[in-house]
């Protein structure tokens, strides 16, 4: 790290992993061949899993859709290919615990048929609401990996001051954003303008790490024409998250707890730019993106254009397989990826690399003892103290790492990268924030179990007051008609004396 | 099937083992000065000290029932016996080594729960117990015999001064501090106590009497500046301490400069720079944050003034870092780095719609 970087960055503490782009970045994207099956899982993004709309053994036609999203806050899914829709049930999700999920089985056969596709001649014509519209029919989510639906963050930050495109990139091994801004930066920029137009945004700023000069320059290229502002950012990690992004090209932080659009900032990557510009010009769904293949053990590792739902395995096959057994295979980039452990998972929307890495490209060892250094206190990029909220954790006191700022960590993973000791912290955070989220759910599940409860005895009280009152009611009734037959009686006598 | 691995799947190239070997290999230059300065002798004590911070823990690992090996190679006890050497008087007799390592090791540091664990620095413990406890051993200060120059010791003769305490013949001396200390006590002004005595020229390069490793300014701070260099340790303690001597030495030295000592003589004497850059550096006993390790070593420094000056002894070093050891778990609660998103109290930000 130079000093320039630790002065003026902008972001705080931060690491330099090895960068092993070189690995992957000379080569073009090249699109991968047709797999003969395609496994496309209904959820592929943050949010309710999308709900099917074709049946089993109906033939779709590429692009069509398969899937609708359900609720507020999800995104439909399309058929990658033409073909025949031989299966919906479980397969292996891409995630570490390998959970079978609700899929889509599609036979390709191979005739490339594309659905009739809604193109658009003059986008800008378009309204803000007509474009989030069709982004949002396109399927497209955050490519960056958090695959948020796009849609849903365009809607949310109408009239936003800033918008900010992300070409970071700033995992280790990555360039999957590195070769789409070098080899389809005019697309991205078209996509950008669609994005800011949809906002209205007042600013447009797209910021890219000075570690992929080729990249910046492709888009400063692109963008002469256009107001908005290329700008190289100093290449540390995590400059692709989006609270430091914003922090180093505004100044600004995100309130704890906000979203960008509390600063009036909207963050999109570059690669879900092209997503949009390709749904509104030619009215092409989130079928396929581009994903790094690489790692010591892949032979020849490079980028590929892969359909959704192309298994791991077909991509690892295409970069020539793998040159000496992995020790480890990561899905997405080697800071915050998934290991896998079985390359049957499929590419989805998410999915920005697969990383077949060696023993010494890992670094695991034992973890020992922690002496307090403090290096992950100046390598958080967030400001906390990983090495006490870890030593709450591991003491079950996790309000004590809440008040801590568990909630503010960004699982960056930048602490357990530099512990000398080995101590893997962000597993420690991760596994109290899962803890903390089950503690909350029981929590709510006891308020109803109560709420439920009380009102069940309110009632039953109800219920016994009212057939009591009645009760006495009737009671009343009966002894006043009793007086009355008895006065009645009374008086009859009477009379009959 | 593997277990399933948590990210990061990549690691920088470190470990505890490699933080202590960039540690001694720092401490290597002012180490090695000592043992040419002082002869035999320091060699010896060294050893002996290492040697029985080893055994001594080796055991301790034992009773505890825990593997032995590892405790061992993470060599954070040879490294705090190799800084308890470097304050011994180099002719001290060889059970001071082993008493004071054994205290460091096991008192200082197994039973606080091993590394990482202790409140107190285990070196600087283990000093202040010898020199409360052995006061004459611990004050015995000998002239330089360097091993190059015509009178200095041979290997057997080094062996009988470390194991059977012979004396070395007219070679009794006082350090720098403890000569002024005595001669402020029989009311001889520092213009005269000085004359002679101290050099700035020797006192930099080391050529005095004094501890076995802390005379030599000029390599300390070099194995200081390697540190800081490796990002073993940062800048900001260090400097502090050194203000922490320097900034009162200087202000009391230009009030009444035949009663105080003047900044140079201060930093360039006892532990301060082996303090500095060494002792208060040692992760485990500072404060977390940068800000905090400042201000824990402003304390250093000013306490260790503080006793030099108006305190019975004429070195403060060590009771100065146990002192502020003592005060690290405050720092760290009141000295906490500001959370993204949030204000100094913790509250959240405020938010700017459509700023």
């Amino acid at each position: 790290m130079t000093l320039f970087d630790r002065f003026f960055s902008g972001m705080r503490g931060g690491v330099h992993p090895e960068g092993r782009k070189d690995l992957s970045a000379a080569r073009g994207i090249r699109a991968l061949p047709l797999p003969q099956k395609l496994f496309v899982p209904l959820q592929q993004h943050i949010g309710a899993p999308a709900i099917p709309v074709v049946n089993v053994g109906e033939r779709v036609l590429k692009g069509q859709l398969i899937a609708v999203a359900q609720g507020n806050v999800s995104a439909p899914v399309h058929a990658p290919t033409s073909g025949i829709i031989v299966a919906l049930g479980d397969h292996v999700a891409p995630h570490p615990s390998g959970l079978p999920v609700p899929t889509f089985t599609l036979a390709c056969d191979g005739l490339e048929e594309w659905a009739e596709l809604q193109t658009c001649d003059d986008p800008f014509a378009l309204e803000a609401e007509d474009i989030s519209a069709r982004v949002a029919a396109a399927g497209i989510v955050g490519l960056g990996g958090a695959t948020f639906p796009s849609a849903l963050k365009l809607k949310l930050s109408r009239g936003m001051q800033t918008l900010i495109i992300n070409g970071g990139e700033c995992e280790p091994y990555l360039t999957c954003d590195d070769r789409i801004m070098r080899e389809r930066a005019t697309a991205i920029v078209d996509g950008i303008s669609l994005i800011a137009q949809a906002v209205a945004a007042k600013e447009v700023v797209v910021g890219i790490e000075d570690n992929k000069p080729e990249a910046i320059e492709a888009m400063r290229g692109a963008a002469r024409a256009s107001s908005m502002k290329v700008v190289a950012m100093p290449s540390m990690y995590p400059m692709g998250s989006e609270k430091q992004i914003i922090q180093v090209l505004t100044g600004q932080e995100i309130p704890a707890g906000g979203r960008p659009a509390d600063i009036g900032v909207l963050v999109h990557n570059v690669a879900t730019a092209f997503a949009v510009q390709q749904a509104i010009r030619y009215g092409r769904p989130l079928i396929s993106r581009i994903v790094t293949v690489s790692g010591g053990a892949i032979k020849s590792p490079g980028n590929v254009e892969a359909l959704v739902g192309t298994p791991v395995r077909e991509l690892i096959d295409f970069a020539g397989g793998y040159s000496q057994p992995a020790a480890r295979m990561v899905l997405g980039g080697p800071m915050m990826g998934q290991h896998i452990t079985n390359t049957n998972v499929p590419v989805v929307k998410g999915s920005s690399g697969i990383l077949a890495l060696t023993p010494d490209e890992i670094g695991q060892d034992e973890a020992s003892p922690c002496i307090r250094c403090a290096a992950c206190v100046r390598a958080c990029p967030v400001g906390l103290l990983p090495l006490d909220m870890a030593a709450h954790i591991r003491g079950s006191d996790l309000s004590g790492a809440v008040d801590l700022g568990l909630k503010d960590c960004i699982a960056c993973g930048s602490c357990s990268y530099v512990c000398p000791a080995h101590i893997p912290l962000v597993h420690f955070f991760n596994y109290a924030k899962g803890d903390l989220a089950a503690q909350e759910r029981s929590k709510l599940k006891q308020e109803a179990t109560k709420k439920l409860a009380e009102a069940r005895s309110e009632r039953i009280a109800r219920v016994e007051r009212e057939r009591a009152e009645m009760m006495a009611k009737r009671k009343a009734a009966r002894a006043a008609k009793e007086r009355a037959a008895k006065e009645a009686a009374a008086k009859a006598a009477e009379e009959a004396v | 099937m593997n277990p399933i691995a948590h990210s990061p799947h990549a690691h920088a190239p470190s470990s505890i083992g490699k933080v202590m070997l960039t540690v001694m290999l720092a401490l290597a230059p002012t180490t090695l000065f000592g043992f040419w300065l002082y002869g035999w002798p320091a060699i010896h004590l060294w050893a002996v000290a290492i040697i029985a911070a080893i055994l001594g823990e080796a055991f301790v690992i034992r009773v505890r029932q825990r593997a032995v090996r590892p405790v061992i190679m993470d060599g954070s006890g040879i490294l705090t016996a190799w800084l308890l050497a470097l304050s011994l008087p180099p002719y001290a007799p060889w059970w001071i080594a082993v008493v004071g390592s054994m205290f460091a090791v096991v008192v200082g540091k197994q039973i606080f729960g091993g590394l990482g664990q202790n409140v107190f620095n285990p070196a600087m413990a283990a000093r202040v117990m010898l020199l409360i406890s052995f006061p004459l051993e611990m004050t015995t200060w000998g002239a330089p015999l360097p091993l190059t120059s015509p009178n200095g010791l041979n290997l057997l003769e080094g062996l009988r001064v470390t194991f059977l305490s012979q004396p070395i013949d007219g070679m009794a001396s006082a350090s720098l501090l403890g000569h002024v200390k005595t001669e402020s006590t029989r009311g001889i002004g520092l213009d005269q106590a000085l004359t002679g005595f101290f050099t700035p020229m020797d006192a930099l390069w080391g050529m005095r009497a004094g501890s076995l490793g802390e005379t030599a300014a000029l390599l300390l701070l070099l194995g200081g500046l390697v540190l800081i260099a490796r990002r073993i340790i940062t800048w900001h303690a260090p400097l502090a301490m050194l203000l922490g001597v320097a900034v009162p030495a200087l202000i009391f030295s230009l009030i009444d400069g035949n009663h105080y000592a003047g900044p140079l003589v201060h930093l360039l004497s006892g532990g301060v720079m082996l303090g500095a850059f060494f002792i208060i550096t040692d992760p485990v006993t500072s404060p977390n944050t940068a800000k905090g390790q400042f201000f824990f070593g402003l304390g250093c420094g000013l306490l260790t003034w503080v006793i030099r000056t108006w305190g019975g002894y004429p070195e403060g070093v060590a009771f100065a870092v146990l002192l502020m050891n003592a005060a690290t778990p405050l720092i760290d609660q009141y000295v906490k780095p500001r959370i993204y998103g949030r204000d100094r109290k913790g509250a959240a930000l405020p938010a700017k719609k459509g700023a």
